[in-house]
């Protein structure tokens, strides 16, 4: 108990255990009940749709992120901005009609909340972003289309949120 | 035109976005999860190294789903290549081919250039550079601003979340610095 107490306190003396349940509303999962492993073959189905969209509009094309940052095509300027009017007006309306999910649970959505490590891991990821020109989603597209060289780079992705895992504490949030 | 054909061509971006965005609410009401892509890394490594670090420490297990759905878009990605590719050669806008090209990067035909990602350069100086220091900067910068464009630019903003918002500026701040600055000087490098 009174280590319990210790490592609290030394959790909450550098931050960490809010920074913890912050960092926890990336792709959380609010429902109650667990699920099996048939229960979650819906989760890789809606992957593989979602894979077949990014390699079908291109958006896994280093190509296509080049063209973005140089604002030479409205392409994915598009695509990200009409994908987030239909993911704001699902929202709204999930919100406003109290939308049950299948399991008759509430949806909930954890809320963001504001650090410097948005400011200092987003320009960071966008430095890599326009390198390898793919974010997390695309990089398991680009592998599954069979540019097999970038499981390296999702090896390297893999590393390096270990080493910000590590150094963690240590750094500025 | 039969609707193969049709399936086969690009996909212009008032079709591929919608359905993008579509992966909020479908996610939320099968089971109310949160769209995000990058935390499947952090699950990675809580599963595989969790070397005693405390961020890596929690019931990963529980958010297996994640797993289950990067698994998923890489089987996508099979799918959508060797079954429903597209039979011409990408088009790239005309003024970042001569912008490429000028920096010596010259085959348009490909979703990716193949002078950099080519498997056989994956122990050159192009390799360490293209994929070991961009992946890194992928896991590190996600993780630090607590998601990627899923998680922040869609998720996120759908929501309506102020550090998201801020999250998607520095993603596209970083990305322009990067490609204008950093860029030309790193494909120099390995030229």
């Amino acid at each position: 108990m009174e280590k319990l107490k210790n490592r609290f306190a030394s959790a909450i003396h550098d931050g960490d255990l809010d920074l913890l349940m912050e960092d926890g509303s990336d792709g959380a999962n609010q429902q109650r009940t667990a699920e099996s492993f048939i229960g979650n073959l819906k989760y890789l189905i809606v992957g593989v749709l979602f894979g077949v969209v990014f390699v079908k509009a291109e958006i896994v094309s280093w190509f296509r992120i080049q063209e973005m940052f140089r604002f030479d095509s409205f392409h994915m300027f598009g695509v990200m901005g009409s994908a987030l009017a239909v993911g704001m007006l699902s929202i709204w309306l999930i919100k406003k009609f109290k939308i049950s999910t299948l399991s008759g649970e509430e949806v909930s959505i954890p809320e963001k909340t504001f650090n410097k490590g948005q400011i200092y891991g987003g320009l960071l990821f966008g430095f890599g972003w326009a390198i390898t020109g793919a974010c997390p989603g695309p990089l398991f597209a680009q592998i599954g289309s069979g540019f097999l060289a970038v499981g390296i780079t999702l090896l390297s992705a893999i590393g390096g949120t270990w080493v910000y895992g590590w150094l963690r504490s240590r750094l500025p949030h | 035109m039969n609707i193969i054909d049709l399936i086969r061509q690009p996909w212009p971006w008032y079709i591929a976005g919608p359905l993008i965005g579509l992966t909020v609410p479908a996610l939320l009401l099968l089971g109310n999860k949160s769209f995000g892509i990058s935390s499947s890394l952090r699950h990675i490594c809580a599963a595989v190294i969790p070397a005693n670090i405390s961020f890596f420490k929690y019931d990963w297990k529980k958010e297996s789903w994640n797993l289950f759905f990067v698994a998923g878009i890489t089987l996508g990605g099979f799918v959508a290549n060797f079954f429903l590719a597209n039979p011409n050669a990408i088009v790239v806008s005309p003024s970042t081919q001569s912008a490429l090209a000028s920096l010596g990067v010259t085959d348009f035909s490909g979703l990716m250039p193949s002078e950099i990602f080519n498997a056989t350069n994956i122990f050159s100086l192009k390799g360490l550079i293209f994929f070991v220091f961009g992946g890194f900067l992928i896991g590190f910068g996600t993780r630090y601003a607590g998601g990627c464009t899923s998680g922040h630019a869609i998720m996120g903003l759908s929501n309506l979340q102020w550090a998201s918002l801020v999250a998607t500026i520095s993603f596209m701040l970083g990305g322009l610095v990067c490609t204008h600055f950093l860029l030309p000087f790193l494909l120099e490098l390995v030229s």
